[in-house]
């Protein structure tokens, strides 16, 4: 890992911080997955196992008044954007303490207190939202950000270029940030698009863009300053491209036909965490102490959010219908 | 637009076009609320497609009359981010065909995002569109999908069809906390009719009743208004006094005001231009069959469109449409038939 001059200031407190983010969203999916196979959590559940540098290191630099926009895999940005653990946990058990009352579940976690704005289940359906909701800012003279975060297979989506031209030809502050898994479900980058390089795409509508490695959570931090500094500044959107690779299936459903365990393997020699872990044991600047209490601490936290979405109670079936319209108001 | 001094008490009647009304109505709810802007394709320039918004780009400038690239899905979607961030957006698109091309952001976006998220999000976004058959425009701009939108729990619709509608329905669907698509027909554009002198226009969600009857209620909405208080004319020439109610709104339906109606003339014809399989006629047909069915003296009837899309000669188009003939011989023979019944 190497650690240059032009990045955010990195001493070992905010390493160490890094890294109990990334594994405070490791742990709380691995339950997940268990709790999945206990048919406590049902539905779709898509983990972000093996990408948490890009939610963390991106969310590093947002204040509480910039917006933040995901796809169906949003656990990790939810948690790492600071929604309270066992509000998202609840919402994944379908809970009235949930932090969308259980009306969402995994794939629609929303926090409007925080901006963030979901947790959306259709491929690039957020693209134009982020679009809006920068316009609603330039337009209110606000100097907030606003980070849409998606896959490379929205990219293969009308909406992905109408929302990038829009943003453009607007001039709006948005931080486009695509996190490249390599693929769209179980269809590979290769066979879903003529051209692989997912930043020339964007530099074709005259965003400025970058490619970084999605494992380091360091880079995707630096970089995501970077680009959050100039956007405030009036620079206009931004692409920031994450090479990653998810560990785990698409889904719980998905038997991985599409790729080999021993592709699967070597990218999670070079996973986030493994990657970070290594590098401060290395410098001695991560004794098995720390560790040791890192891993303690999120397994409290774990733990708690479980005990909390098992006590809280599901909504009254009478309440069904409010929440549709604003006059039914919740 | 013509202003007339009625009197000398500070009272004007004017004359407008739909086509002024609406843009009058655009205007000053940009004047009272700097929130308030309009985007859409050639609103600015071109002066909006069926000229609705001509002359607001020099009024406003092109910060608040924004032109849109032919994005639909991209600047509709902008529309319902730019609700959600506290501005009042008017998103107009060219037609309902073209809107299908943003059916994803209005459908999954606008209409599920507050009950997806246990109520945390508001979206005050109104959608204009035009509608309709009547100006050979064929089967990509011409057709009536009222019932698509009006089937989606989330979202309002409304559907004026008289200019004092237009005048004032859209200021009422601004003030709506939640996302309100408004139908233009095409032929109502050139319509003029003068002004109520004050705006108590009936609230959004009403019904209203257009011609009070006793025999038969004809219930329509949109550009079947106008054929149906003709047909409404000739049967009263015939001796026939039928009801006329214009729906309005389409999403929540004013029920009440249907029941009523049916409950008290016994029969009841809908027109609609919509095709006729899973029509909003249907619906009508359905709700009044569930709940007046023993006030009913006859079968509910529908007068659609014909199945088929819309074609271009005048002749085939209009033959696809519900006719001012059509309506008063299916409600003369409903008043017949229910005589025979009683």
């Amino acid at each position: 890992m190497i650690i240059d001059n032009t990045k955010p200031h990195i001493d070992k407190a905010h390493l160490h911080q890094l890294l109990k983010q990334m594994l405070r969203i490791r742990r709380f999916e691995e339950k997940c997955a268990q709790l999945y196979t206990q048919e406590k959590i049902r539905g779709f559940l898509h983990l972000y196992i093996g990408e948490e540098a890009i939610a963390v290191g991106v969310m590093k630099s947002l204040t509480k008044d910039d917006a933040v926009l995901a796809t169906f895999r949003e656990h990790g940005h939810a948690l790492a954007r600071g929604l309270e653990m066992n509000k998202v946990m609840a919402e994944m058990y379908g809970k009235v303490t949930g932090s969308s009352r259980g009306r969402g579940g995994s794939m629609h976690i929303f926090d409007s207190d925080l901006r963030f704005y979901g947790g959306n289940a259709i491929v690039a359906g957020a693209l134009p939202l982020a679009v809006g909701l920068a316009l609603a800012d330039k337009m209110q003279n606000k100097q907030n950000v606003t980070v849409c975060f998606f896959g490379e297979g929205a990219v293969a989506e009308g909406e992905f270029h109408e929302s990038l031209n829009l943003a453009k030809l607007w001039q709006l502050p948005i931080l486009f940030v695509c996190e490249n898994n390599g693929y769209a479900m179980g269809t590979a980058l290769e066979i879903s698009e003529s051209e692989q390089h997912i930043y020339k795409k964007a530099q074709s509508y005259g965003l400025d863009v970058r490619q970084v490695n999605g494992m380091n959570v360091v880079d995707v931090e630096s970089v995501a300053k970077h680009y959050c500094d100039a956007i405030r500044q009036g620079a206009g959107p931004c692409l920031l491209e994450c090479t990653t690779y998810r560990f785990r299936g698409h889904s719980m459903f998905d038997t991985q036909l599409y790729r080999s365990a021993d592709d699967v393997k070597k990218w999670k020699d070079k996973g986030p965490i493994v990657k970070l872990k290594n590098w401060l044991q290395a410098n001695n600047e991560l004794s098995p102490h720390e560790l040791q209490q890192i891993e303690s601490d999120v397994a409290k936290e774990v733990d708690s959010a479980v005990a909390f979405a098992e006590q809280s109670a599901f909504e009254d079936e009478s309440d069904l219908c409010l929440g549709v319209y604003t006059e039914g108001k919740i | 637009m013509n202003t007339d001094i009625q009197n000398n008490d500070n009272k004007t009647t004017e004359t407008l076009t739909y086509r002024e009304a609406m843009r009058l109505a655009i205007q000053e709810s940009m004047v009272a609320d700097e929130r308030v802007f309009l985007v859409g394709e050639d609103v600015g320039n071109y002066g909006g497609c069926y000229a609705v918004s001509k002359g607001l780009s020099e009024q406003f400038g092109p910060q608040r009359i924004i032109d849109a690239p032919l994005s639909e899905a991209g600047f509709v979607g902008a529309g319902v981010g730019a609700a959600i961030g506290g501005m009042r957006p008017i998103v107009e698109v060219m037609t309902v065909n073209f809107s299908l091309l943003a059916l994803d952001q209005i459908v999954n976006n606008a209409a599920t995002l507050r009950h997806m998220s246990g109520g945390q999000l508001s979206i005050p976004l109104v959608i204009r569109m035009a509608t309709g058959a009547g100006k050979q425009l064929a089967a990509q701009h011409s057709h009536s999908f009222e019932n698509w939108y009006a089937h989606v729990p989330g979202i309002k619709v409304l559907a004026p069809a008289t200019v004092a509608d237009a005048r004032y329905m859209l200021s009422m669907a601004l003030a709506d906390p939640d996302p309100v698509v408004i139908f233009e027909h095409v032929m109502l554009y050139n319509n003029s009719e003068p002004m109520p002198t004050t705006d108590d226009c009936a609230d959004m969600h009403k019904a209203q009743v257009r011609k009070t009857g006793s025999q038969i209620s004809l219930i329509t909405y949109g550009g079947s208004l106008g054929k149906t208080l003709e047909a409404a004319a000739i049967l009263e020439q015939q001796g026939i006094c039928a009801e006329v109610i214009d729906l309005r709104c389409l999403r929540p339906l004013d029920t009440a005001t249907v029941f009523a109606s049916v409950n008290k003339t016994k029969r009841v014809l809908v027109v609609d231009e919509g095709w006729r399989t899973g029509s909003l006629a249907g619906e009508i047909c359905a709700l009044v069959a569930e709940h007046c069915f023993w006030s009913l003296d006859a079968p509910p009837k529908r007068q659609c469109s014909i199945e088929v899309p819309i074609p271009y000669p005048r002749h085939l188009e209009q033959a696809v449409l519900p006719k001012v003939e059509q309506i008063v011989e299916s409600a003369m023979e409903l008043v017949t038939n229910g005589q025979a019944m009683s």
